[in-house]
């Protein structure tokens, strides 16, 4: 018995395939909960709370605005073959570009398009280091994103505790809080900043008809599918990787600039800001297979799951580490589908 | 100068079986990306048994925990033909968050009796000079290499591409737990929530530096053993901020990376194999 390639997976096979891994999943899952000592079933039902009453969907509408905007920008970053797990620190580089337009530049009516002016270039700069070393020196950007996520976080621990400190804050670590002119508009007592969410929407649905409709898009896909075809065609590949990762690293910036301009109206420690977005947004857009579009849909459901990993945390007083096992886990549950979804069992050897 | 030897190379050791580890599975053609997640699994099993056993059931408790992660990387990696860095870095954020998760319960007791951190980190050497001799002195080393340069090669020559793979892993995998061992038993004889502090990255970029070869790993290891120890001394006494020293090892993954990015890498690395193709 054996695993064979199977080039043309019917969509039965592969819909059974990821409702079989899912299954999996979440066995394994309830199985670390009984280990934890909370009956999986229960723990289950907490989970999924947050869609039975409107906070707990407002709760999802905010979770999704980074998970959105992220999303979005790896969905193209991984189509082109640029594997950005640095979201995580690009969202951190945007939210001080925005402290820094909101503290130390003068204020105005033209803050807030500043601050998410430099947050995205700061957020698309951090990305481009990592483009620049894989396309210059040929560094892994798997790993050297994921160590700027580290440098990233020690960079806002430094100003907020040191140079960024608040003059009216005592003993706790963040900045005074920003002018009323650099905080965004919330819908109504919810913590849902709507313009990023149009943000979001708008980068979806933007770079889907980016990918699928321009020359531009034409040779990303190229080069992502085949890059020796896209060196025949004399594209140069360093370049459109390159601006694939500053679109993916910009976005992430933007979506940390909306973090602290919409809902902390200041910087803060690292783990307040990102709840995992970054992580949590590789599968939104693993999930959306290579559309940008389809970040509409994944963000949402992933939202719900950072959500209900909240309430189970408030409820059994879990660590926040209980996220990263949801996330993890789903991700290998993902991968796996996708690829049993590509093979056939033959029996014979 | 001694006393600074001394603890580059025991600080060094973890660095240096998590690298080997990690070495192992590479050579053989899959990449282990989940080192810092298995290295904390181990290490949180490693102290648990500990606790209730003997640290010398502790240190094999760690040591299976590391097989099975890296059994568990296979399914994926090597069965399923997943794309192996994605499975690798789920890996890696499940071992920490389960550990995080199973380990709170456990934070802040102490071990009453830890294991010598000499005679473990000899081990590591020896283990270090032992690899090397698999690899370039034994035909099963010559299998493994050949399986991570041409698998198809290696297949037509009856060698099975799936088993060697396997028992790189899990053997690699050993290695990694031995390494997540020797911090909760030996090293710092307790259990924290994120004691690894990025070494698993480290030890992954170790191998790249070192070109896939053990003897260089060794090098290294100690290398890095010693700036961490410099970094310890130096912290307080320079006007530097203390989140610069906790951000170095980082930076020097990065720095590492761009320096040697385009050294020879096992030709069929992160390459899934499938019969025929």
């Amino acid at each position: 018995m054996r695993l064979e390639l199977d080039p043309a997976p019917s969509l039965g096979k592969t819909l059974l395939t990821y409702l079989a891994f899912l299954l999996l999943t979440l066995l394994l899952l309830g199985g670390l909960f009984a280990l934890y000592g909370v009956p999986p079933l229960r723990a289950y039902g907490v989970l999924l709370s947050p869609l039975a009453d409107p906070l707990g969907l407002a709760e999802i509408a905010r979770r999704t605005i980074p998970l959105l905007l992220i999303g979005a920008g790896l969905t193209l970053a991984f189509r082109v073959g640029f594997f950005n797990i640095g979201a995580e620190g690009q969202l951190l580089l945007g939210a001080v570009g925005a402290a820094y337009a909101a503290l130390f530049l003068p204020a105005g009516p033209w803050t807030l398009p500043l601050m998410f002016l430099l947050g995205g270039a700061l957020g698309g700069l951090w990305a481009g280091v990592a483009a620049w070393l894989r396309v210059r020196f040929g560094a892994n950007e798997i790993l050297t994103t994921l160590m700027q996520n580290y440098l990233a976080y020690y960079l806002v621990v430094y100003l907020v505790a040191g140079p960024w400190k608040g003059q009216f804050v005592f003993g706790f670590l963040y900045t005074d809080r920003f002018p009323e002119v650099a905080r965004l508009p919330r819908l109504g007592d919810t913590l849902v900043h709507w313009p990023t969410l149009l943000l979001g929407v708008g980068a979806a649905l933007g770079l889907q008809l980016l990918l699928f409709r321009t020359p531009l898009g034409f040779s990303w896909r190229v080069l992502g599918e085949n890059p020796s075809a896209a060196r025949y065609l004399g594209l140069k590949e360093g370049r459109f990787l390159a601006l694939a990762a500053l679109a993916s690293g910009a976005l992430s910036g933007l979506a940390g600039v909306g973090e602290v301009a919409g809902i902390h109206q200041r910087l803060l420690e690292p783990a307040q800001i990102s709840l995992g977005y970054g992580f949590t947004a590789i599968l939104a857009a693993w999930l959306a297979r290579g559309r940008p579009g389809l970040v509409l849909l994944t963000a949402p459901l992933l939202g719900l799951i950072l959500v209900g990993g909240d309430a189970l945390k408030l409820a059994y007083s879990m660590p926040f580490r209980v996220v990263d096992v949801v996330a993890g886990l789903l991700l290998l549950g993902l991968v796996g589908a996708e690829a049993l979804a590509r093979h056939r069992l033959v029996w014979r050897r | 100068m001694e006393e600074a030897l001394l603890r580059a190379v025991l600080f060094g050791t973890p660095l240096l079986l998590a690298a080997l580890g990690a070495l192992l599975a590479e050579r053989s053609g899959v990449v282990n990306l989940g080192v810092e997640g298995i290295m904390a699994l181990s290490a949180l099993a490693a102290f648990a048994v500990a606790l209730d056993a003997s640290p010398y059931w502790g240190l094999l408790a760690g040591v299976g925990v590391g097989v099975l992660g890296g059994l568990f990387l296979g399914v994926f990696a090597v069965t399923l033909r997943a794309n192996p860095f994605v499975a690798g870095l789920a890996v890696a954020a499940m071992g920490l968050g389960a550990s995080g998760l199973l380990g709170k319960r456990y934070e802040g007791m102490p071990l009453d009796t830890p294991l010598p951190e000499g005679p473990l980190a000899l081990v590591a050497f020896l283990l270090a000079l032992l690899l090397h001799y698999f690899l370039y002195g034994s035909r099963l080393g010559l299998y493994l290499r050949s399986v991570g340069e041409n698998p198809k090669a290696a297949d037509l020559f009856g060698v099975s591409v799936e088993g060697v793979r396997y028992r790189a892993l899990a053997l690699g995998g050993g290695l990694i737990g031995l390494a997540g061992a020797y911090l909760s038993l030996a090293y710092r004889p307790s259990w924290t929530d994120g004691m690894t502090a990025g070494l698993g990255w480290v030890a992954i970029a170790l191998v790249i530096l070192a070109a896939w070869e053990p003897l260089r790993v060794v090098l290294g290891a100690y290398l890095f053993g010693l700036l961490f120890f410099l970094q310890f001394r130096l912290q307080g006494s320079v006007p530097i901020p203390s989140e610069a020293f906790a951000a170095m090892p980082y930076l020097l993954v990065i720095l590492v990376l761009a320096l040697s990015g385009r050294s020879r890498a096992p030709k069929a690395l992160g390459q899934p194999f499938e019969r025929g193709r």
